[in-house]
């Protein structure tokens, strides 16, 4: 299951958008979202396609793993592009049975939708797989700043993501160990019906959570004895760096909104 | 006499409503360079004591002088400057997603500029070792090797005075020995002074002198020699056998038939499933 969910899975390389910073990748994969509300009309669909297959490429990373990506979501993909399909209705109706409609402009639109999903998980896989959850929380801290102004405690949000990332592995080992002792004991994980299977996850999560909050204290201890009293004063280890290339890149994808404004209907 | 470290009537209660307390009235004092280990049963209020000497644990009475300062609440961050703390559990005190970033969280703390920062961290890293291991992810090392990345944690900040918090515990044989050889390195590099609360036999016998506690009392004081000297009554003071000899033992005393030689944790295992089938 949790191998299934390609989010947050890094794969490691030196591709250029490997290379890119965090904050170029973080930005792109927001404002691509947005951006792609432009697309009305095929060539710039095209347009658009063309721009994530190009920075597909450039990362080297198999498509195979952008496949993976859509899979935990494509009946939320096809039922909405089938809504679209049946409930749309235009001038050249193929087929009409009650409330639904089969027309032309129900089939483009379909379309069209299935292709803003498809770029924008493939845009956002790109993210996650070239870009260190490390990395990327880094350049949250630094893009939410600005935020600290009106009282957003952007220091704490910054570490508290960090420390989630970081204790991720050891909870899923922990998860393990605990399944494995539950299951010496004599529960079935992933057997019997529904009721029976959200039955068999209580005896993990309670004391998952029992020992996670035994974690957290011991940590909050460590922390206060290696001097941590809050974001005032501290100074930073970990340093982003803005290069020539990722001026480019941001360039690039000012262009590409150009190009979009310019071509749609 | 050049005392770090002196406490004087220390008395700590978890809750006001209870009777017993955890500590009771302690006095004791260290040297600049000494290595002091306290040993006790569970619950005999070692990690406690520990943790008032840095101002975690704030005691109901009595004295805690570290170094120049007399703990209270304006100094309590520079005295944990000078007071570095190895806890017990290896993961919960991994503050940083990378080894290099758990060094520098203490210097991060104390707003060290960055590129002093870099090289202190890389510093620190070398005098325990663990250099290569920079880059790595604390899910990708061993016990052992995160207690070091904890050792060098302490160093980096330069501190006066190292406490383990049974900081060998969780570890297995060749992780604790890993731990106990740098700590041994350190503190004659860094001429560090050591308190190491512990139930295992070695770090006990690597110290200077060893303080026995029992119920919040200090009991016993005195060299590992004279405390070793103790013999059968060492395991009432909380040091530590192998796991299968104390097995053994609590079987015995059900009326279990156990074997009468030493038997290894394998070789305990062994024994146990096959013991049902024997009978």
């Amino acid at each position: 299951m949790m191998d299934k969910l390609i989010f947050g899975r890094y794969i490691p390389g030196n591709s250029l958008i490997h290379r890119l910073d965090p904050r170029t990748k973080l930005m792109s994969a927001i404002l691509f979202i947005i951006v792609i509300f432009f697309a009305n009309n095929i060539i710039t669909y095209l347009a658009l396609a063309l721009f994530v297959g190009l920075a597909v490429a450039l990362s080297k990373i198999s498509v195979r793993f952008f496949i993976n990506g859509i899979k935990p979501l494509i009946w939320l993909i096809l039922f909405t592009v089938i809504l679209q399909i049946l409930f749309t209705s235009g001038e050249t109706i193929f087929f009409r049975f009650g409330p639904i409609i089969l027309s032309q402009e129900g089939l483009i639109n379909g379309g069209f939708i299935f292709m803003r999903f498809v770029l924008i998980i493939f845009m956002s896989t790109l993210l996650t797989l070239t870009t260190m959850p490390l990395s990327l929380s880094d350049a949250i801290e630094y893009l939410l700043r600005p935020l600290a102004v009106i009282k957003v405690p952007v220091h704490e949000i910054a570490l508290m993501l960090s420390i989630a990332l970081r204790f991720v592995p050891t909870l899923m080992d922990e998860t393990e160990k605990i399944m494995n002792a539950q299951r010496a004991r004599g529960i079935d994980f992933g057997e019997g019906n529904i009721y029976e299977q959200m039955k068999s996850v209580v005896p993990l999560l309670i004391p998952l959570f029992v020992s996670s909050f035994n974690r957290a204290e011991e940590l909050a201890t460590a922390m206060e004895a290696r001097g941590y009293k809050g974001g005032e004063g501290r100074t930073k280890y970990r340093q982003l760096s803005w290069q020539t290339k990722d001026t480019l890149a941001m360039v690039s994808f000012g262009v590409l909104t150009a190009l979009l404004l310019l071509l749609r209907t | 006499m050049n005392e770090i470290i002196t406490l004087k009537n220390i008395s700590y209660k978890y809750t006001d409503e209870e009777t017993q307390y955890a500590l009771d009235n302690i006095s004791f004092s260290i040297e600049k360079g000494e290595w002091i280990a306290i040993i006790g049963p569970n619950g005999s209020g070692k990690s406690t004591l520990a943790k008032t000497i840095n101002g975690l644990v704030e005691p109901e009475s009595g004295e805690v002088k570290v170094g120049k300062f007399d703990l209270n609440e304006n100094n309590i961050w520079s005295i944990r400057e000078m007071v570095g703390m190895v806890f017990q559990n290896p993961d919960n005190q991994f503050v940083g997603s990378t080894v290099q970033d758990d060094v520098a969280f203490g210097l991060e703390n104390l707003g060290i500029p960055r590129d002093k920062m870099v090289e202190r961290v890389r510093d620190a890293l070398e005098k325990v070792n663990m250099l290569e291991f920079a880059e790595r992810e604390p899910a990708r090392l061993s016990g052992g090797q995160k207690q070091r990345v904890a050792i060098a944690g302490i160093v980096a900040l330069q501190p006066e005075i190292m406490i383990l918090d049974e900081a060998t515990s969780m570890l297995d044989p060749k992780g604790r020995e890993e731990v106990l050889r740098t700590v041994k390195e350190v503190k004659e590099r860094e001429n560090l002074s050591v308190i190491s609360i512990t139930h295992d036999i070695d770090e006990a016998a690597a110290a200077n002198r060893i303080i026995v506690m029992r119920a919040g009392k200090l009991v016993k004081e005195g060299t590992p020699e004279e405390i070793f000297s103790y013999g059968d009554q060492l395991i009432e003071m909380g040091l530590d056998l192998p796991f299968p000899e104390k097995l053994k033992s609590s079987m015995k005393e059900l009326g279990i038939r156990v074997p009468s030689e030493y038997l290894t944790e394998e070789g305990m295992v062994e024994w146990l499933w096959t013991y049902g089938s024997k009978k």
